[in-house]
């Protein structure tokens, strides 16, 4: 087995290297292209239980990669990937993404379907009674502040903070202990972005979710996570708690807070 | 003799013509689709194998419809009955249109449904069923319409090598130079394909997403 990453990447609340504990655990793990080009290098990471694990970065440092290759969309060229415990290959892929929330930017609902179809989707599959379906989509139409009655619209009809609660409500549906969301809020206008972000961390504080989130809002990092990993161009820069991000003298960390700070926009004020 | 005579005179056998013309584009449309659909879903999954098929297709496509008729007479089985010829060739010509637009159907699925449905673990079956199938149908569909107005017309040609169908009353008029008996071919005929083609286009418009 590889050695774990070296203890500089593991500031924050890192902790013990062998944790059978770790709901995702990376270990040196790699992805790369069929053409030679390496999306990731030898990532060292892992994702505690009912931690929010934020992945900060700009566009094609390998963020959403490292996502899927979490619920296998994407498969380790080397190294190993653990989900709550058992290695990737071990798991029936079909089993371990329905333990798995996934929730995506383009939302991605099914738009044949009415919002309680697309939210029950996962229970549907998995056996559940209709009525216990029903039952379940009201409940979480309530904890995702949606109306009932939207539920036997199409997603056209909704607006797009709307259709992104039912992405949320639909990860949630068959109680997954593991949540990954690559950049759920990051279509939406700032005000319903905020309220959204407001939404979600009081509803991570009460279901205490492993939740892997990807962004490169660092206001959107620094307001959600429990640590940020900072990545770039592949590979893991550092991870950090909110509080040592604002402190740490990391070049790249600095670099990010004095883009944040140097334009603060209009809703930062408010 | 005027053409509203002709067919006041012949209206028995107009409509055994036209019913001949129906069968041979009903059976091959649906041949057709049984067959082309399910290839078409193939090469959305082995793109391997997108090249031959798609390229075969296209091929029959080119092949002048009269050779194609000649080509099949000596087929065994087939060609003992000119309908069955007419029926197979016919279902020939209508695989292009329903092998591509099952395919491009298919593949212009939103790309962020179909992973969103992979990540949140359908099988799939379930991801053809449920979601790709559906999503694509308008575009199906679409193939099946082109398909069928294309054996419509097609299906006249059938007349050369005695399958029957209103193609016999265009022959017939033609060799008499007789426009009138060309009409009462020609006219059932693009009704029979505008019909089709509306009513299609109609289903087709109801099944987009």
């Amino acid at each position: 087995m590889p050695d774990p990453a070296p203890a500089s990447q593991r500031t924050g609340t890192a902790t013990a290297r062998e944790n059978p504990g770790a709901a995702v655990d990376f270990r040196a793990t790699s992805y790369r292209l069929e053409n030679g080009r390496e999306l990731l290098h030898d990532l060292n990471l892992e994702v505690q239980r009912g931690e929010t694990l934020v992945l900060l970065g700009r566009s094609g440092c390998g963020k959403t990669t490292t996502l899927k290759l979490i619920n296998r969309l994407l498969i380790a060229t080397s190294g190993e990937v653990f989900v709550e415990g058992r290695s990737l290959g071990e798991w029936d892929v079909i089993r371990l993404r329905r333990g798995i929330g996934y929730v995506i930017q383009d939302v991605g609902l099914f738009p044949h379907f009415t919002i309680e179809k697309n939210i029950g989707l996962v229970p549907k599959i998995e056996g559940w009674s209709t009525e216990r379906i029903h039952h379940r989509v009201e409940e979480l139409m309530k904890l995702t502040g949606l109306d009932s009655q939207i539920g036997s619209r199409y997603p056209h009809e909704l607006s797009g903070g709307q259709r992104q609660r039912v992405g949320v409500a639909r990860a949630l549906a068959a109680d997954p202990p593991i949540l990954l969301m690559d950049e759920p809020f990051g279509a939406l206008d700032p005000l319903t972005r905020a309220e959204l972000q407001k939404e979600f961390s009081a509803l991570q504080r009460r279901l205490k979710k492993s939740v892997v989130f990807v962004t490169h809002d660092l206001r959107e990092a620094l307001m959600l996570g429990d640590r940020i990993a900072l990545m770039d161009a592949g590979r893991l820069v550092t991870i950090l708690t909110p509080d040592e991000f604002m402190e740490s003298q990391e070049p790249l960390v600095s670099a990010y807070m004095a883009a944040f700070f140097a334009n603060p926009s209009k809703k930062e004020r408010s | 003799m005027s053409l509203w005579q002709f067919i006041l005179q012949n209206h028995v056998e107009m409509l055994q013509l036209t019913l001949e013309h129906l069968w041979m584009v009903g059976c091959s449309t649906v041949l057709a689709v049984v067959i082309g659909i399910p290839l078409g879903i193939l090469i959305t999954r082995w793109p391997r194998l997108n090249k031959p098929i798609l390229g075969s297709a296209n091929i029959i496509q080119t092949i002048p419809s009269l050779a194609l008729f000649g080509f099949l007479l000596p087929a065994p089985w087939i060609g003992a009955r000119a309908d069955r010829l007419a029926i197979l060739a016919l279902t020939l010509y209508a695989l292009l249109p329903l092998i591509r637009n099952t395919y491009v159907g298919i593949r212009g699925v939103d790309r962020s449904v179909v992973e969103a449905g992979r990540g949140m673990g359908m099988t799939g079956s379930q991801l053809l069923w449920q979601v790709e199938l559906p999503l694509a149908l308008g575009v199906i569909i679409a193939g099946v319409r082109v398909a069928t107005v294309i054996s419509v017309g097609l299906a006249t040609i059938a007349a050369a090598i005695g399958a029957g169908g209103l193609g016999e009353y265009i022959f017939r008029g033609l060799a008499m130079v007789n426009n009138q008996v060309i009409l009462a071919g020609a006219i059932p005929a693009a009704l029979m394909a505008l019909v089709a083609d509306t009513g299609l286009g109609w289903l087709e418009k109801r099944m987009a997403h």
